[in-house]
């Protein structure tokens, strides 16, 4: 069986089978606008977590959070269900398909075999559709790819049952209700509040203060670690911010894209003028993360380079605050 | 960024993969999406993360040669794994998996233990016992 799904690719998975759901039943959101609404864009340093030997430096709310927003802003109801039972997960699955009903899956990147293998690694907050199912073979909409592929049922039932931090267990989740009449202003007055609260946190490892933060750690690192680990968490950080399904800027793309988008629909100019600016700030995070990884290319030691790209950072964290404080001030 | 600035580099860019979407503004200021086959500080970053694995996959080798560690500990690194990561596939504590590192330990281990292991590693329980077998 085969539902009438319309793939449709985007740049972050969570934002694409959101988009794609409700697309699929009838509501015409784009990705932009479910990263805005969900309140997507974060800027998190946590400390006393490491991944792959580096410090966890995140550009977005945690996987699951942004659906959970959007749908509760706008009135969408989500069925979630997780499995002990593998066996149970996949008749669960087969059910909602053989009642037209695509669903998304949490799953975790190592197993994913049409994942190119050098971003096949050990994580587990993935998101894709199963839009059908040809004799053993399930077909596969994963919105950040250019095209619909498929999984065999082991090959689906390795990624679902992913182990390690955030396994997905299983995880399953679809829309069922839908309200009278969708409304997306106030859903986005409240997206962009909520952001702004988030970018302006008083804690020192969240938001605007999180960048400067990290700003001033980079300078100390090639003292405290060596140019070889430093040189190493940089990395991290440029492949947070750009690798994973971030649009481009770690997500600031996508978000001017969503103020765009919001200024015609609640007729406000500043909002168009502030998503400008948020171009210009995710133009200066790409020069950010060009020059930082040119310091591992070079690899030269020189604390110079180290307190260029901490300067960089610095005046980002400065900016962000400033532009997070005048768009509070715009909705 | 610009549509007609968005990133082609090829280094790490195949065909059967497709290209990733990027959001870029057209020339009137409008927001749209486009297609990067990659950019530079994202294959240079990638390029080096991959290097430390390569390294950190020669040091486990190594190691387990002069007999300082378990292949346990090898076929970890080769599957990109951290301790935490693999005691969770294995069902197994943390600390009892870093113990199986030991060779002393690793030696005595049951047949049970080591189909686990292989299992997790996806390869035979023969070749998990001998490292030098394989060709990475």
């Amino acid at each position: 069986m085969k539902i009438d799904f319309e793939h449709q690719q985007s740049a972050h998975c969570e934002n694409g089978v959101v988009s794609n759901l409700m697309r699929h039943n009838g509501y015409q959101v784009s990705e932009p606008m479910v990263f805005g609404v969900g309140s997507g864009l974060l800027y998190c340093y946590i400390p006393f977590l490491k991944i792959n030997y580096a410090p966890l430096i995140t550009y977005r709310a945690l996987a699951g959070y942004i659906f959970n927003r959007f749908a509760k802003r706008v009135g969408v109801e989500i069925k979630r269900e997780k499995f002990n039972d593998p066996k149970k997960a996949k008749a669960r699955l087969d059910e909602n398909l053989r009642n037209n009903n695509p669903v998304g899956l949490q799953v975790g990147v190592y197993n994913l075999v049409y994942f190119p293998d050098e971003y096949r690694f050990h994580f587990n907050a993935h998101n894709l559709v199963v839009y059908g199912k040809e004799d053993d073979t399930y077909l596969i909409s994963d919105p950040v790819m250019q095209h619909v592929t498929t999984l065999t049922e082991e090959q689906l039932e390795k990624v679902r049952y992913a182990k390690g931090p955030f396994a997905p267990k299983g995880h399953m989740y679809y829309p069922v209700s839908f309200p009278e009449t969708f409304e997306l202003e106030p859903a986005i007055r409240k997206g962009i509040k909520h952001t702004c609260r988030d970018m302006l946190a008083p804690v020192p490892i969240v938001g605007a203060k999180g960048i400067r933060t990290v700003a001033k750690m980079i300078r100390k690192w090639p003292e405290k670690h060596g140019s070889k680990k430093a040189n190493h968490y940089l990395g991290q950080i440029v492949r947070m911010q750009e690798e994973i399904g971030t649009g481009g800027g770690g997500f600031r793309y996508i978000y001017a894209a969503f103020l765009q988008e919001s200024s015609k629909l609640l007729n406000n100019s500043m909002l168009f003028e502030l998503s400008q600016e948020m171009t210009e700030i995710g133009d200066q995070w790409r020069d950010f993360a060009l020059d930082a990884s040119r310091i591992y290319k070079n690899r030269s030691v020189q604390n110079d380079a180290y307190n260029k790209v901490a300067d960089q950072l610095e005046a980002l964290g400065k900016r962000e605050a400033d532009f997070f404080g005048k768009l509070k001030r715009a909705v | 960024m610009k549509k007609e600035e968005v990133p082609q580099d090829k280094s790490f860019f195949r065909e059967e993969h497709g290209k990733e979407l990027c959001y870029a503004v057209d020339d009137k200021g409008n927001y749209t999406t486009a297609l990067s086959s990659g950019w530079e500080a994202k294959t240079i970053a990638l390029d080096n993360a991959l290097k430390a694995i390569e390294e950190r996959i020669a040091d486990a080798k190594k190691r387990v040669l002069e007999n300082k560690t378990s292949p346990i500990e090898y076929y970890m690194e080769v599957c990109k794994m951290e301790p935490a990561i693999l005691a969770s596939y294995v069902g197994m504590w943390q600390w009892r998996v870093k113990r199986h590192f030991k060779p002393s330990v690793f030696k005595r281990l049951s047949q049970k233990t080591l189909r686990k292991y292989a299992e997790v590693f996806d390869i035979s329980v023969e070749r998990l016992k001998n490292i030098e077998s394989t060709d990475i």
